[in-house]
This record gives structure tokens, sequence and C-alpha cells, in this order.
């Protein structure tokens, strides 16, 4: 099991709810992910307007965690502000912590950051901060309070997979009692599956699963394979190397010469 | 008085938060509020006292991942 803030979790796949052909769609993928978490997030209301209070209703239906979200966040102040609101309206302390510093690549603006952490971790949130691989920003983040880290793997709905491997695999040298998930990035089951293979603890997945032809089946291959990197890191890979081995024993080969 | 609602500039009568949501025909238990940046929780929306060039936001629930 996944512990995160104390919470034990048994899927390692998390699962955005933005971008889905249809609510019934994003149910069905939700349901074939077998996700226990989702993230949400907060946008204004118009005038005597319900969009957001349907969209709730389906939420709760699904019976799994919030994971409300502080995307388009661009300041401290409007991270920790949009924080508290999520907070109220979801009734979680759980946020993930969102505070963009590039409009081209949505990096994460780190330095925000780890301040908005530092603030929202003293008001008792469990921030899941949105950051990028660099280790020792994770360990600022670390210090402020965070008991989970949220690297992402290439920027936020590119679908490119992992660019930098080493990165990750640094990542998780360093912490090996972190809860580490990857988020943002993965376009194909078989890079969440590298990751895992790397140790990662779980992936954040949205728009490879939303934007696929048939959201719901690439929810269950994402599932699947987030289960098989999962395991195989823990059985323990072979290393690679640049010899040939037979596989077959060759005590015992008959000589026919 | 004038008001910015949400990024909109109007003009209402309303004394407080909770005066303006039902002026502006907001309901739901699902929205959340905040006045110059300030989140003003539910329960103190009444006591919430508007003042001319607030600037309000009025947000709920929404696709986020």
């Amino acid at each position: 099991m996944l512990s995160l803030y104390g919470t034990e979790i048994a899927s390692r796949l998390l699962l955005g709810t933005a971008q889905y052909p249809s609510p019934a769609i994003l149910t069905a993928a939700a349901k074939a992910s077998g996700t226990e978490i989702v993230t949400v997030s907060l946008r204004r209301e118009s005038a005597g307007g319900a969009s957001g209070g349907r969209f709730w209703s389906l939420i709760r239906e699904l019976g799994v965690r919030i994971l409300p979200n502080t995307a388009g966040c661009h300041t401290v102040k409007e991270a920790v502000t949009t924080a508290r609101m999520a907070r109220e309206v979801f009734a979680t302390d759980w946020i993930k912590l969102e505070v963009i510093g590039n409009h081209d690549t949505l990096q994460p603006d780190v330095f925000a950051l780890v301040e908005a952490a530092r603030i929202l971790t003293d008001e008792g949130f469990a921030v899941f901060p949105y950051t990028t691989e660099d280790l020792v920003v994770a360990e600022r983040l670390l210090e402020a309070g965070c008991k989970v880290l949220m690297p992402w793997c290439a920027p936020i709905g590119s679908a490119t997979g992992p660019e930098n491997i080493r990165a990750l695999r640094s990542l998780r040298a360093h912490f090996p009692d972190t809860p580490l998930i990857v988020d943002a990035g993965l376009g194909r089951p078989s890079q969440a599956a590298e990751v895992m293979e790397l140790g990662f603890d779980a992936v954040l997945l949205n728009t490879a699963v939303a934007r696929a032809g048939d959201p719901a089946r690439m929810a269950a291959a994402f599932a699947k394979a987030v289960e098989a990197g999962h395991n195989a890191f823990h059985a323990g890979l072979v290393e690679p190397r640049d010899t040939a081995v037979p596989s077959t024993p060759v005590i015992g080969q008959a000589v026919f010469s | 008085m004038r008001l910015t609602v949400n990024g909109e500039v109007l003009e209402a009568s309303a004394a407080t938060l909770a005066e303006l949501l039902n002026e502006l025909e907001y309901e739901g238990d699902w929205l959340a509020t905040a006045v110059n940046g300030e989140l003003v929780r539910a329960p103190d929306r009444d006591g919430c006292r508007l003042t001319d060039e607030d600037r309000i936001e009025i947000l709920s629930p929404m696709q986020g991942g």
C-alpha cells in the first residue's frame, strides 16, 4: 500500500478530471483506471450558474478521494488563496500545489512553490507539490514540510514521456522513504511502466487518458502498466550487459562433430 | 457601489457578500468566495461588508489535472 499523509492507497494511478469528451466518459475512465484519487480545480462560476454543482455531484458519486489543484496560479498569493478556497469547498487538507513560472512550458516557479508550500504546511495543509526533477528544490520542499513530491517527467500535456531519466533516478535514490509521484508528461502506458520501474510510487495522468480515442480503455491500459512497473521494480530488475549470455544451460549439451 | 465580480465591473446595491450572492442569484453550497484576494468562508459572508471598488471572486468546482 502507498501511504500519502497517513492515508493508505492501493491504486498507484492518480487521475485528472479535465478534457474528457463527456462527463459519462470521465466516469467510465475513472472506474476503469481503478484510481482512488482524482484531481479537481476551482474556476469562476457565472451568476446563476450550476456547472460547478453538477461537476461536484459527479465527482462525489465516484467515491474517491479529492486532490484539488491550484492550476493556473502564477504567484504565491494566488496559490495560497486558491488552496484556502479549495479546502473550504472540497473539505480536504490535500492540495496539489502548482505555481506556474513559464507560459510555454508550464514549468513550475520553484522559488514561489517552496514559499507557498511553507505557508500552506504551516496552516495544516497536506501539500502535494508539482515540481521539476531538481534535487535541491526537492530538498527545500521537504524542509518546507512536504511529505510527498510530484516531479514532472516532461511538460504538462506533452505526452513525451520521461526526458531526464538520470535525474528521476537520482531523486528516487536520494529520497528512498518519500512518496514520489510522477506528475505530468506521460503519454503512453509503457512510459508509465518505465518510471514505475525506476521505483516511483505512483503516476498522475490526465491528457494521456482523457484525449485517447477510448479513454476508459486507455485508463485500464495505464493501470496495468503502472502495476507491472511497480511489481518489476520490487521484483529486482536484471541489469543490462553488453555481451550475450546463454539462457539455456550449456552443461550436458550434445556434441555431434 | 461599483464592484469587480469575477473580473466584470458591475453596479450592485448589496451591503454584504451574502447579499451580493443573492442579488446575482448565486446559489449552492459548493461556492468559494474571496474579497480582495482573501478567502471569505461561507459562514463569514453575512458579516463581510463590501465597499466601493472591492474585487470579488466566486469560484466553484471544475475539472482539473
